[in-house]
């Protein structure tokens, strides 16, 4: 075995310097200059210019001014014990430390969750079968996206907040849900943060 | 299961078989050193790393010299990933500025990763710096599938020569495979990934001022670079927690194609240059069905499991038409989700889109299967093709016994040598992955590391250590693996699941090698055609089915059944 020793050496270093280093700078070099948007997380610069996120990434709703996003498990380091990596406290769209619940079907945490979650929304008037991404997180807990459902879902809170007619933002959900390429490719989907910026477009003012 | 989900299934199934068939002729010329365009550009840098690295390019190794340089590469690759986990808070292309890896996960990781594993015992965006993820993950990305493969072509030699000595040479193998395929393809992928929307930059992070006035910090890095190798060598270490659920290293259905396609790919077209490489294409063909037919039936079984849903979940008023999609991304839906699942499990390579943990039982119960039988059908890059023809000797003797006849494979006597060193081979398996299971659920240490319980507890452990032995990488990742405990025990099975493999694999390949070919005779047990194919599903069903049905039964199957009757723990 030590007559392989220099050959597992030297070419260990050679391809290290090659796919470790060549390689990724090749590619970054390359999409920052031809692929730039994408390339630094499709950014969407607001009104200053500084990012108010990237279209690709979920960020946190509260407001009732604006549509809500998938519940996300993300978790980031209890403040009170900055030590102490197994405390941690929930921090949905946390987009610096992506998880998923990581729940089991058969999870009482799971159920107990999903029925708050699912109380939640009957208390604020949504009626029939509740869509099933409106309660259940994602596997990134950075799901950018809603169904076209649950996003219609929505609309009466929103419109009453924001002193808008229904029917004006059915049609803004409508136009900015995304359907199958092909008709065959992808499924169905609003991205929340486009939605909720075409909203403040229209009726600005909403945090 | 809709209409739309299974064309989204069958038009990633035959893009992968499209493209596997030329490829194959590119697998092939490399296997034989032959030369096309390819080899013309390679050639001159080869000649460089052969000259610095002091290798005879002409001059083959027997089976041992070849299982001592494959070593010896793996061990040096082990203590430099080691070493650069340990210090990079002191090295540059770290804007995190992250501290060193401790040493029980630095540990893990190595090995993880030399044995194209990757498990992520470690969240990818808070532990590793640029630099690590680079110089070090990628890196071995490249290394432990070339190292794969190389394998595969000894075996595959030991075939196809008579009465050789030898079964070629592990550095020529590497390189030409490094740099002829591997590193082309990648180069391709990574620039399609990046128009298709994946960041490729030196920054660590961006810091947004979100609509609601909140900061968020999103990390990002050099991930398409990552990404492309990650799916293409079946490795599958993500450069992110979330792995390819995270809308960066996934951003889309389009991503999500290439990256199934991606992943399945080199495995497939190493079957058809099977074919070719021993000169009857049949051979690779029969072999390729039972896989495809296995791949299948497990991706059915998974998307009719998870489009199905949670039936608790359902009574509280869920809508059931969405499926299953606690821990899934709306963007891939179950159809592709499903795939995905299956894809990675039926590969070593264990990205995951959707959180395995959170599949309904019997949609985890599939991926779970396919590595407990090794991640075979089709299986790693190099790995699922010698394991696979480990199977193939085992059907071959068992058809033997039933016909009276001694059994030949390709004209290749199996004797008692041979079944000696594939039993070894398949035996290692459930004693590393049974046995450390058992030990995990009797120690509070391994209890303490679930974040389910009931039968799904079971799950999770079994899960882990299917597999790091299987080399897969995939989790149900509720179990929190970065203890002493698992990172040094997962670490024992993923060696033992590469290393005490391959080596009786390769001792078989030098067996092999020495022996006479024999011409087929009106005698021979013909290996290809659907009779063949359907000896080969039955020993998969009698070797791994019925090996894990007791441990199989006491996890997802019961739990299958709880759900239905709507216990939960």
């Amino acid at each position: 075995m030590l007559s392989q020793l220099r050959p597992a050496v030297v070419l260990l270093l050679l391809f290290s310097a090659l796919t470790g280093l060549v390689y990724p700078l090749a590619i970054t070099a390359i999409a920052q200059a031809a692929l730039s948007y994408s390339a630094n997380g499709s950014l969407i610069a607001g009104k200053d210019g500084a990012p108010i996120g990237s279209a690709l990434i979920g960020q946190n709703f509260a407001s009732d001014k604006y549509f809500h996003g998938r519940p996300s498990a993300t978790q980031a380091q209890d403040p009170a014990h900055p030590d102490d990596s197994s405390k941690t406290i929930d921090a949905p769209y946390n987009a610096a430390n992506s998880t998923g619940s990581n729940l089991g079907p058969t999870s009482q945490k799971l159920v107990d969750r999903v029925k708050a979650d699912i109380d939640a929304r009957r208390a604020a008037g949504w009626s029939g079968p509740i869509p099933a991404d409106a309660v259940t997180t994602s596997a990134s807990g950075l799901d950018p996206e809603i169904s076209p459902q649950t996003a219609l879902a929505q609309v009466p809170a929103v419109a009453k907040a924001r002193g808008l007619s229904e029917e004006k933002l059915r049609a803004l959900v409508a136009a900015q849900t995304d359907g199958r390429a092909l008709g065959l490719i992808g499924e169905p989907r609003v991205n929340v943060l486009r939605l909720n910026l075409a909203l403040d477009a229209l009726a600005p003012g909403g945090a | 299961m809709t209409f739309v989900g299974w064309s989204q299934i069958a038009i990633v199934l035959a893009l992968v078989l499209a493209a596997a068939v030329p490829l194959s002729r590119l697998v092939a010329r490399i296997y034989a050193g032959e030369d096309d365009v390819l080899a013309r550009v390679a050639l001159p840098v080869e000649r460089v790393f052969y000259r610095l690295a002091g290798v005879e390019e002409a001059r083959e190794q027997s089976w041992l010299a070849y299982a001592m340089a494959m070593l010896a590469f793996s061990i040096v690759g082990f203590l430099s990933l080691y070493a650069l986990q340990r210090l990079q808070a002191y090295l540059p292309l770290n804007p995190q500025k992250f501290d060193n890896v401790p040493s029980d996960l630095a540990f893990n990781t190595s090995i993880s990763f030399i044995t194209n594993t990757n498990w992520q015992n470690y969240g990818g965006e808070t532990t590793m710096s640029h630099l690590t993820q680079m110089l070090g993950l990628t890196v071995h990305n490249f290394l432990s599938a070339a190292t794969g493969l190389a394998m595969a072509f000894a075996l595959v030699r030991a075939f196809a020569r008579s009465s050789a000595t030898t079964v070629g040479n592990f550095w020529v193998d590497v390189t030409r495979i490094t740099l002829r395929l591997l590193l082309p393809l990648s180069i391709v992928i990574a620039l399609v990934m990046v128009a298709l929307g994946v960041p490729q930059t030196l920054a660590g992070s961006v810091d947004a001022t979100t609509l609601e006035g909140i900061k968020q910090t999103i990390s990002i890095g050099p991930m398409a670079s990552q990404e492309a190798i990650k799916e293409l060598g079946t490795n599958g270490g993500g450069f992110m927690n979330a792995n390819s659920a995270h809308p960066f290293e996934n951003p889309n259905a389009w991503t999500d194609m290439l990256e199934i396609w991606a992943l399945l790919l080199i495995p497939v077209a190493s079957v058809i240059a099977f074919g070719r490489a021993v000169g009857d294409l049949r051979q690779g063909r029969a072999i390729l069905a039972t896989m495809a037919i296995l791949l299948i039936v497990g991706v059915g079984a998974v998307y009719w499991a998870e489009s199905a849903g949670n039936p608790i979940l359902a009574a509280l008023g869920l809508d059931p038409a969405g499926g299953n999609l606690e821990g899934k991304e709306l963007r891939f839906g179950d159809a592709m989700s499903a795939l995905f699942a299956t894809a990675t499990s039926s590969t070593s390579t264990g990205a995951v889109n959707t959180m395995h943990d959170s599949l309904t039982p019997l949609g985890g119960l599939v991926p779970m299967f396919n590595l407990l039988a090794g991640c075979i059908w089709p299986g790693g890059v190099g790995a699922g093709l010698y394991g696979f023809l480990v199977v193939v000797v085992i059907a071959v003797f068992v058809a033997g016994l039933m016909v009276g006849r001694t059994p030949e494979y390709l004209g290749k006597k199996i004797e008692s040598r041979e079944m000696k060193l594939a039993m070894f081979a398949v035996l290692i398996y459930p004693l590393s992955v049974l046995g450390f299971t058992a030990a995990s659920v009797m120690l509070q240490t391994g209890l303490d590391s679930l974040n389910n319980t009931g039968p799904h507890g079971l799950s999770e452990i079994l899960y882990a250590y299917a597999s790091a032995n299987a080399n897969n990488g995939s989790a149900f990742a509720g179990l929190n693996g970065d203890t002493p405990w698992f990172n040094t025990t997962l670490g024992i099975v993923m060696l033992a699941g590469r290393f005490a493999y391959v080596i009786p694999v390769l001792a078989l390949a030098g067996g092999l090698a020495a022996k006479k070919k024999a011409p087929p005779s009106a005698g021979t047990f013909p290996t290809t055609g659907p009779l063949f194919v359907g000896l080969l599903i039955g020993v998969v069903v009698i070797l791994y089915l019925l090996q894990y049905f007791p441990a199989l039964a006491l996890g997802p199957i019961v739990e299958h059944f709880l759900m239905l009757g709507g216990k939960t723990f």
